[in-house]
């Protein structure tokens, strides 16, 4: 399996370890990632705010790399990049003088029918879904993880198609297919405040601290995320949290890349787990200690020929 | 919002048919049932709801709606675009007014928001991709609130969050298809 990749700049930069663990995980699974050579910037949170036509040229310029590889899929982990490229495609192809006007700034042909992918997609198919467990050598059942989607893998719908949009799957289908238990809760897909990182903290603060707590109260021992900015959002703001709520939430922010890679037995140092402002020593003692039985065969045949007596 | 006496004549739906123009939505379709108010994360912090600026959209009250701090203040989350029942893009509609805003030469009420926009376009034209500690020092700078966040910036460089020296690549071809952008925005 071949695909364009595009890393996205968060990638070289403070979200380092998503890029490393990502290719890490994806060698192992074979999948082959070739970075389009000279990408530059989609844009992000700042181009849609000052014009239409900008905010679409860009990932449009970036698309426009791929045929000249002769790939017409490429993978885009980085959410907010993920977003911007479908969302580029999308306006192009309802909004034929923005088209032109895109084609005119970006002097080549818009790529509006490449293959933009997540890749939690291909990881949750066929045929890399059933690969997983086969590459697990790691048990770590006894971890609880949230797995966090934020806001720009789903919505909107109609131009991400990703999964469900208020109830997203497939992070927790990849995770548990590794053998780590994901848990229910309310905040997958609530925003954590990501474009004001910079701009206005104090929102960052308040949103992304209630996402950790309900991460705590669900029983988590670690938020699974798939977006460069969620991780710094969650990540680097415990130490405000402290400040403005008293009690540091000491919860550990890690890319699934990285759960994945750990579970096929790769070392912390490789998958950059100390890059974390957030200390993750508590999770990886927990993923080390022996994984208690929680019911024994018997009594769990018990509850289930009680199950078949209501029949 | 107080309440007050609106006059509507055909003058009012000026403001509205830019919003179509520019971004392409139509915000009559809006019967105001509120959803997308609540369930907008940072709704806590807006002078008017978005389900209230929209409407303010609908009257034509240009200047309420270039006053409000409401689409300076969000979040970018798409929340209420995806839930709307009438398919009303509220989060296009909220960029749409600072596009236009800043066509009209108005102030924002959050003026930070908009300096950081303009120095991560400057930050692209120089460097093509961006330059994160390049560009957090000239906001930080320009905003006057260089203590603020200090502790986080020096925990995350000293984990080597940051590449210390800007690469150049691709900044050659941003500057050129931002300029062209420019020049079709002129004519
Ligand atoms: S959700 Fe849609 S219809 Fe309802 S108030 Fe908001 S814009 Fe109007
Ligand atoms: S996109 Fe903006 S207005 Fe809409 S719900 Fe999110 S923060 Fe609120």
């Amino acid at each position: 399996m071949k695909y364009a990749y595009y890393p996205g700049c968060s990638l070289h930069s403070t979200g380092q370890e998503f890029d490393k663990s990502l290719l890490a995980v994806c060698e192992k699974l074979g999948v082959e990632l070739v970075e389009l050579e000279k990408w530059v910037c989609c844009g992000s949170t700042a181009a849609h705010n000052l014009s239409k036509v900008a905010a679409t040229a860009l990932p449009m310029a970036n698309l426009a790399l791929m045929p000249k590889m002769g790939l017409d899929e490429v993978v885009v982990p980085c959410a907010e990049c993920f977003s911007k490229l479908k969302i580029a495609q999308h306006n192009c192809k309802t909004d034929k003088k923005l088209k032109r006007d895109v084609v005119e700034a970006i002097h080549k042909d818009c790529n509006d029918d490449a293959k933009v992918i997540h890749p939690l997609s291909i990881f949750a198919e066929e045929p890399l879904i059933s690969r997983i467990p086969a590459l697990v050598e790691k048990n770590l059942s006894g971890l609880k993880v949230v797995c966090y989607y934020g806001c720009l893998l789903t919505r909107p719908p109609k131009i991400t198609q990703f999964d469900i949009a208020e109830y997203p799957e497939t992070m927790d289908n990849v995770l548990r297919a590794t053998g780590i238990t994901t848990l229910d809760w309310d905040h997958k897909t609530i925003c954590c405040g990501a474009s004001f990182a910079l701009s206005k903290p104090d929102i960052v603060v308040n949103l992304s601290h209630k996402i950790i707590e309900d991460a705590k109260e669900v029983g988590a021992d670690a938020i699974a995320v798939a977006c460069p900015m969620c991780h710094a959002n969650l990540d680097t703001r415990q130490d405000d949290m402290e400040k403005e709520y008293g009690v540091h939430p000491q919860m550990p922010v890690l890319y699934f890349t990285q759960l994945m890679g750990y579970s096929f037995g790769m070392t912390p140092e490789e998958l950059l787990l100390d890059k974390h402002l957030t200390d993750v020593s508590s999770l990886i003692e927990k993923a080390n200690a022996p994984v208690e039985e929680e019911a024994s065969p018997e009594e769990e045949e018990a509850t289930s020929f009680q199950f078949d007596g209501h029949h | 919002m107080t309440e007050e006496i609106v006059h509507i004549d055909e003058k009012s739906f000026t403001f509205s048919d830019a919003v179509v123009a520019v971004g392409g939505i139509d915000t009559s379709y809006c019967y105001q049932c509120g959803k997308c108010a609540t369930g907008c994360p940072v709704a806590y912090e807006m002078d008017l709801t978005p389900t209230q600026l929209i409407h303010a959209i609908q009257l034509g009250l240009k200047d309420l709606v270039y006053n409000s701090k409401t689409m300076w203040l969000c979040a970018a989350c798409q929340t209420c675009s995806t839930r709307c029942p009438q398919d009303v893009d509220i989060a296009e509609v909220l960029d749409t007014v600072k596009i236009l805003m800043q066509r009209d030469k108005k102030k924002p009420q959050l003026p930070n928001v908009l300096k950081f926009n303009k120095r991560f376009m400057g930050n692209l034209k120089w460097f093509g991709r961006l330059y994160e500690l390049g560009m957090i020092a000239m906001l930080k700078l320009s905003t006057r609130k260089f203590t603020q966040d200090m502790g986080m910036g020096m925990k995350m460089l000293k984990k080597r969050k940051f590449s210390i020296w800007p690469r150049f690549k691709g900044g050659w071809a941003v500057r050129k298809i931002l300029r062209r952008v420019k020049k079709q925005e002129k004519a």
